[in-house]
This record gives structure tokens, C-alpha cells and sequence, in this order.
């Protein structure tokens, strides 16, 4: 049930529907999406962003949260850590228990590392995850119409040609041997009664090859990679992120710094070989955005990476999914999956007219979404003064039959029913949410993060954590595939790394300290510590009053 | 604003209407360690217990998808010691014993339906624990799919009985053993393993931006679904 004030607009929706059914606005030429983009998309106001001081990228463009993470000082100095007492000792230890981390550590004992030598250390409890919340889909080209080239080209088109060219080869080659993975570990696919896969379009994709389970298609494939890791037996350390990098006395990465979150002690691990497959920096909150992602999404992993010298690349570009809730209030922010508009949603005006494809490249669908409510002023404006545009659900039951939204929608109905919302009746109203971070660490196509002298020993990435896969913007169904096909590249060749590696005993945290320097020698100011592990979201009213005497 | 007055593990505190309870209960100043995830219903790491004021009915619902109300006395679960079965699924046998082999509790099952009132999803949890008995795998799978794992049911559960970890099992039973697999699928694997793309995919690699905007602008796209619009509007 929406309020009175928005029953006037609704009414012009329901009235134009039919009109509508069977018809779309024309996709946009080149230029116009250009235009677009430049006036309206966030990524391309210079005033939300500066270069960075410090560090393998100074000097590179990043929004001002990252810059401010990164230009943080280190929460620990080497000599508050004791690396004489190592905690754990493991062959492999993974950073982050999400989709990236769960298929490297299953590939990694597919390439011989022993269950019982793989650690995964997560900041909150495996599998919570970007991944699990994941619904849409999963890219793969599998039809007998559609060919890895051809997804080759939607991607590096969508990501504007600032892909890394080997990494975007082997996403989409090794995409149908992912998909066939799942297949045969058990994932529930939505299938015909052939077994043919059923699969639909995603924004900027060519060919129909968005794979799905429903819209739990994250959850389900994190919930069985996660179910076949526990068979296996692999070791999770939860509620215990890493806080910083170690390395050897040659600057090797061997380990690292975990923070135990309730007993506030610290960890020393040391590995051969570690990944980091932290995630993304959705609880930035970059330009002030609501988001959807999980609770965790902080950088820490871009923080720790960047402190020992990594090089970052297109940090300068922000994933604003165009479809967040934009009322209810409760959920303002929560994905939209972009399936809706896969189905049959349009996007419409306050008047009830279209003005965009539904499936224009998700940079381009944010930006007229926004260009509709503040440079033509045709938005929806909710009772806490937000602006929106509707997008017109109950389309998908008259173009596919009555309970296709119940039955492939199922995670959005339930969603807004919760808040007495019927998708399959009413529309819902939607703005862009802060979704993912398009760049991150760069890696080269071993999985390896790279320094400004070439890869770095030992530290390997997966996942929304690294860079170049995705260039300045990632499609719908590539970031589930990223983290599995780089989750599957950072555990086999971890794997082979750590058979010929030589341990050097000594460990040290001198890159720590060194980074410290380097923020002194810039004059910034000491006032803000990194990585941030979790956002702090207590009122002022109360963070005021706090005072520390246990 | 309007407050109202809640109860956290039973000492009040006064939170503006509206919010959510997990937004609620860091206005009053929690900061979440354990019982936040995804904050967007998927991750099932919020499961919370609530009573109103004045009832004797114990509610079960997530922190993040829930609005708080006036009264309500909260408390949230933080993890759920239930015992989950190890097993090869390589091995294991889609027959109708193999879920009551594994788990043998769920013969156990009292029909008293306090998993099903229990689901934040509403999910049949009872009949998916029927279906297991009875071997229909499939069944249980398909009640089951839209399962977040929060654990309540388990916690609720006379029979000491761990449904999402039985669900699980169904789940992957029926996707490897029941559901034909695709016939596109595994031959485009052996086309990559063959190296048939290898060449035009190494072409496009080498490609100029210009070239490869062209190729893309000029690329032909797949109709949308025969029931979907064709037309485009002028």
C-alpha cells in the first residue's frame, strides 16, 4: 500500500500500461549515452573525487571516501605485534569467506593443498557475503548462438575499454566450465525439463546467457560452495578479519594479522601463500549513497593490499546500481535485481511514460534515472522527500502469465509483502544504489596482485578486492562469475606456488611502519585509522556519551 | 518524530517509529558484532525472537526486514549449534533413504508445525520435513529453495531436528542427480578445452579501442523471449 500523495501517479501508471505493453523506447546511440553519463552519472563529477598522496598509485583519481581510507594511518605499528608467537600455521590462508574465497580454497585442495593446510579467515561468519546477496544471474556463454567471443565484447564495451584484455579472456572462457562446475556439485539452476539451461537478457548483454536459480542465484551458489567446504573440511576462522599484511625479510607475503572481533585480541598466521578475497567498498558510502551491500563491504582488503605496495586501477569508477528500493524508508537502498526489467519492467515517470530502455549498461540506466527526476523533474517524490521513478512490475505476470513473479521473483516479492507492497499488482519505486567497486588491486590473469615492480611474492586476489576484470563499469552476471573463475585461478596457482616456495622464518611488519612514514613525510594529519572492519552506525546522540572505562 | 518504546534483551530504550529493528537497535546505541550480514534479508544472520507486550506468543523474525513496534521485547539469536551431516555427493545415493539416512532425526518429526510458524521466509518447513521422510527428495528441494539458513526453525524444533541442514542436502541431491544436465552446457566445455575460440578471442585481445567500438556498436542483439516485445517505438 503506498500513501495518498503517490495514488495520483500510481493512477497514470496503471493507465498507461497497456499502451505500453509491447512497446520500448529506443536503446540510446553512442552519443547520447555519452551525454548522459558526462551530466548526470555520479562517477563523473570531478568534485567527488581527489588524487591520492601516497602510496604504488599516487597520484590516481579515487572518490574522497577511498582517498580518506587510504590516507589513513595503519591501526597497528609493527612493534604492537608479537610476531614471534605465530597462532595459526597453515599452507594457504584466504582472506574473506565469500564466493571468491570459498572456490579458492576449493580449488586449491582440487590442486593438492590439504584441507587441513587451508585456513579462510572472515570478518563475520562464512558466507556472508556480497555473493549471497546476489540474485539475478550468472554470465556464461553456453548457447549454441552465443560463443566466449561475444561475451568478450559485452564486457570490455560495458566496461568502456578499460578492461585488462587477458583477464576479460579468461572470464568469459572459463565461464561455461564454472557453470558446469556448480552443475555437477549441485546447484539448482532453473532449467527446462530438456535440462536446457533457462536463460534471459542482462543489461549490455548481447546474447541471452544469464544464468539464474531463481533470484537467490548468489545465495544458492554460495550455500552449496560453502555445504561442500564444510564436506571437505576446510578450517574458517569467523568473526576474525585481517587487519594488515605480514611478509618474510624479502618481502615476501606470508601471513597475516587477524583481529578476533569479540575477545578484541589479535592473531599471527603464517602461510605460505595468502588471497585476499575480501570484497568491495559498497559501506563507504561513497557521495553519501545508501547500498546494497552486506555489512562488511568496507575496502579492508584494498587497505591492507595498498599498505604493502599494491597498484589500484579504475578506483576512479563506482557501481550505482540504477534499481534501489527507494520506498519504503526501512529498506531504502536494497537491490531491485535487475531481472525485473530482464522480465518485462519499464522504468517510468511520475506521468506514467518510459524514458529509457529497460536494459541500457547499468551506468547508463542509473544516469537516466537520475537525469528523469532532477534534470527534467518527473521523478516520484516519496513522504520523506526522496525522489524515484516507478518500475512498472505488474507487467511481468501480463507478458509471462499469472505467478511468474511468485516463481522467479520470489526474494523481491517477499521483499516488498513484507512491507505491504504487491509487486505483481502495484509498481515499485526505485532510484541508483551504490552496488560494487569496479576497480580494485590490480591482478594479472595467475590471480597474482601486482606492485609497481610486477607481482608481488605470495599475495594472490579474487573478486571484487581486485582490479581490471570489469574496466569502468561491470555488467549484470559478471561479478558472480568474476568471483568464481578468479576464485578458481587465485586457488590453483596459490596452489602451485606454495609446492616450490621456500619460507623464510623471519616475519615482519616493516611495510606497516614504512606506510606510516610516508603519511607523515605528506603532513596528513593522524585523525582517522584504517582498514575501518565495520561502519559504525550508532546515533551521534549516543557515540556523544560514550565513555571508555572497562 | 514519533518514538516508541522497545525492550533489548528486557532494559527499554525509546526508538523513533518505522525503522526496522536492526536499525532500531543501533539508534539506542548497538554496534553489531555478530546478528547483522547482509542487512537485506539474504544471509539469514539477524534471526530474532520478540514478544509483545501483553502476549504470551513468541515471534521469530530477521532484524533487518522488520519493523519495530511499540512494546516489542527483543532479543537476537547469534548462531545455531545444530549438527550438520558430512558427506561425498559424489557418493551419496539420490535414493529415497538417502535424507533420513543422514539424518535420521527428521523421523522424529512430532507434525506439531512450529518450524513453518517459525520461518522468517514462510516456507513449509514442516512439509519439506515430510517430504524428506518420504523420500521426495525433490519435494523437499523445491520447499526448501527459498531457505536463508537463519537456523530458527532448529531452535524451535521438539525434535531436535536441523531442517536447513536437511534442506541443503535435497537441495544438492536433487540439482546433480534429478535435474537433467544441459546438453549445451557440457559441449561448449569441450569446444573451450578444444581450443575452437581460441583464435577469434586471441583476435579480439590484440584489437584497437577504435576497431573494437565499432564491433560493439555495431554488434546484432537476441530478440527478447517470442512473448516479449519486438517493436521499438519511434
Amino acid at each position: 500500500m503506498y500513501p495518498k500523495e503517490l495514488k495520483k501517479s500510481l493512477q497514470k501508471v496503471e493507465a498507461t500500461r497497456e499502451k505500453r505493453l509491447g512497446v520500448l523506447p529506443k536503446r540510446m546511440s553512442a552519443k547520447e549515452r555519452d551525454e548522459v553519463l558526462q551530466q548526470y552519472h555520479p562517477d563523473y563529477k570531478p568534485e567527488a573525487k581527489r588524487k591520492l598522496k601516497v602510496g604504488a598509485s599516487k597520484g590516481a583519481i579515487v572518490p574522497h571516501e577511498v582517498a580518506d581510507l587510504l590516507e589513513a594511518y595503519p591501526a597497528i605499528r609493527a612493534k604492537d605485534i608479537d610476531l614471534g608467537k605465530v597462532d595459526y600455521e597453515t599452507d594457504l590462508l584466504i582472506i574473506g569467506g565469500g564466493g571468491a574465497g570459498t572456490t579458492a580454497a576449493l580449488y586449491a585442495y582440487y590442486n593438492g593443498v590439504k584441507p587441513e593446510n587451508i585456513l579462510i579467515a572472515t570478518k563475520l561468519r562464512h558466507g556472508d557475503a556480497n555473493t549471497m546477496m546476489a540474485q539475478g544471474g550468472i554470465q556464461a556463454a553456453d548457447k549454441p548462438h552465443d560463443s566466449p567471443a561475444i561475451h568478450y565484447l559485452d564486457v570490455i564495451g560495458g566496461g568502456h575499454y578499460a578492461n585488462k584484455p587477458e583477464l576479460v579472456a579468461k572470464l568469459v572462457m572459463d565461464a561455461p566450465g564454472i557453470i558446469h562446475w556448480h552443475e555437477r556439485l549441485g546447484v539448482m539452476y532453473d532449467k527446462k525439463a530438456t535440462g536446457e539451461m533457462i536463460t534471459i537478457h542482462g543489461g549490455g548483454t548481447s546474447r541471452k546467457r544469464m544464468h539464474s536459480a531463481k533470484d537467490y542465484t548468489g545465495m544458492e551458489i554460495m550455500r552449496v560452495i560453502r555445504d561442500e567446504a564444510r564436506n571437505i573440511g576446510i578450517n574458517v576462522l569467523e568473526f576474525s578479519p585481517a587487519i594488515e599484511l605480514i611478509t618474510d625479510s624479502t618481502g615476501r607475503v606470508c601471513g597475516a594479522v587477524l583481529f578476533n572481533m569479540e575477545t578484541e585480541q589479535y592473531y599471527v598466521v603464517r602461510a605460505k601463500a595468502v588471497i585476499m578475497a575480501t570484497g568491495g567498498f559498497g559501506r563507504l558510502h561513497i557521495q553519501g549513497f545508501p547500498t546494497t551491500n552486506h555489512y562488511g563491504a568496507t575496502a579492508d582488503g584494498l587497505v591492507m593490499a595498498y599498505h604493502l605496495g599494491a597498484v589500484l586501477r579504475d578506483m576512479d569508477s563506482v557501481q550505482y546500481h540504477p534499481t534501489g528500493v527507494a520506498y519504503p524508508e526501512q529498506i531504502v537502498g536494497l537491490l531491485v535485481t535487475e531481472k525485473v526489467r530482464g522480465l518485462g519492467g519499464q522504468p517510468v515517470n511520475v506521468d506514467g511514460e518510459q524514458f529509457v530502455h529497460p536494459l541500457e549498461p547499468r551506468d547508463v540506466e542509473a544516469a537516466a534515472v537520475i537525469r528523469e527526476c532532477y534534470g527534467r523533474n518527473k521523478g516520484v517524490v516519496t513522504p520523506t522527500g526522496m525522489r524515484g521513478v516507478w518500475l512498472d512490475s505488474p507487467l511481468i505476470d501480463i507478458i509471462h502469465g499469472e505467478g511468474t513473479i511468485e516463481r522467479r521473483l520470489g526474494a523481491m516479492f517477499r521483499m516488498f509483502k513484507r512491507f505491504d507492497i504487491d509487486m505483481r499488482y502495484e509498481p515499485i519505486l526505485v532510484f541508483p544504489t551504490l552496488h560494487y567497486q569496479n576497480g580494485g588491486a590490480e591482478i594479472n590473469e595467475k590471480g597474482q596482485v601486482l606492485s609497481v615492480s610486477g607481482p608481488i611474492p605470495g599475495l594472490f586476489a579474487a573478486g571484487e578486492v581486485s582490479g581490471g576484470v570489469h574496466g569502468k563499469n561491470r555488467l549484470m552476471g559478471n561479478s558472480l562469475l568474476d568471483t568464481q573463475v578468479f576464485g578458481k585461478i587465485a586457488g590453483e596457482s596459490a596452489a602451485a606456488y606454495i609446492k616450490k616456495v621456500k619460507v623464510d622464518k623471519k616475519l615482519s611488519l616493516q611495510h606497516v611502519d614504512a606506510y606510516r612514514e610516508e603519511l607523515k613525510k605528506k603532513k596528513i594529519k593522524e585523525e582517522r585509522r584504517a582498514p575501518m572492519v565495520i561502519p559504525d552506525y550508532r546515533e551521534q546522540k549516543v557515540l556523544s556519551r560514550a565513555i571508555d572505562i572497562l | 518524530m514519533k518514538m516508541v518504546k522497545i525492550y533489548i534483551m528486557g532494559k527499554e530504550y525509546q526508538v523513533p517509529e518505522g525503522l526496522t529493528i536492526m536499525k532500531a537497535m543501533e539508534y539506542a546505541g548497538y554496534r553489531y558484532i555478530r546478528g547483522a550480514g547482509c542487512r537485506a534479508g539474504f544471509c539469514g544472520a539477524c534471526a530474532t525472537v520478540f514478544r509483545k507486550e501483553g502476549e504470551y506468543k513468541l515471534h521469530a523474525d530477521l532484524a533487518c526486514q522488520t519493523t519495530v513496534e511499540d512494546g516489542m521485547y527483543l532479543v537476537q539469536l547469534p548462531f545455531t549449534p545444530a549438527n550438520k551431516a558430512v558427506y561425498d555427493i559424489n557418493k551419496v545415493k539420490a535414493d529415497d533413504k538417502a535424507l533420513v539416512n543422514f539424518y535420521p532425526e527428521i523421523a522424529r518429526c512430532v507434525s506439531c508445525n512450529t518450524c513453518t510458524k517459525a520461518c522468517p521466509q514462510e516456507l513449509e518447513v514442516m512439509d519439506y520435513i515430510q517430504a524428506s521422510l518420504r523420500g521426495d527428495i525433490q519435494g523437499a528441494a523445491d520447499l526448501s529453495f527459498d531457505c536463508i539458513q537463519c537456523g530458527l526453525c532448529a531452535m524451535r524444533c521438539p525434535a531436535e531436528i536441523a531442517h536447513y541442514h536437511v534442506g541443503q542436502l535435497a537441495r544438492r541431491l536433487a540439482g546433480k542427480y534429478l535435474a537433467p544436465p544441459a546438453p549445451d552446457l557440457a559441449k561448449r566445455v569441450k569446444e573451450i578445452e578444444k581450443g575452437v575460440f581460441d583464435k577469434e578471442v586471441k583476435k579480439l585481445m590484440g584489437m584497437s579501442i577504435n576497431r573494437l567500438r565499432k564491433l560493439y556498436n555495431e554488434r546484432d542483439i537476441e530478440p527478447e523471449e517470442e512473448e516479449e516485445p519486438k517493436r521499438e517505438a519511434d
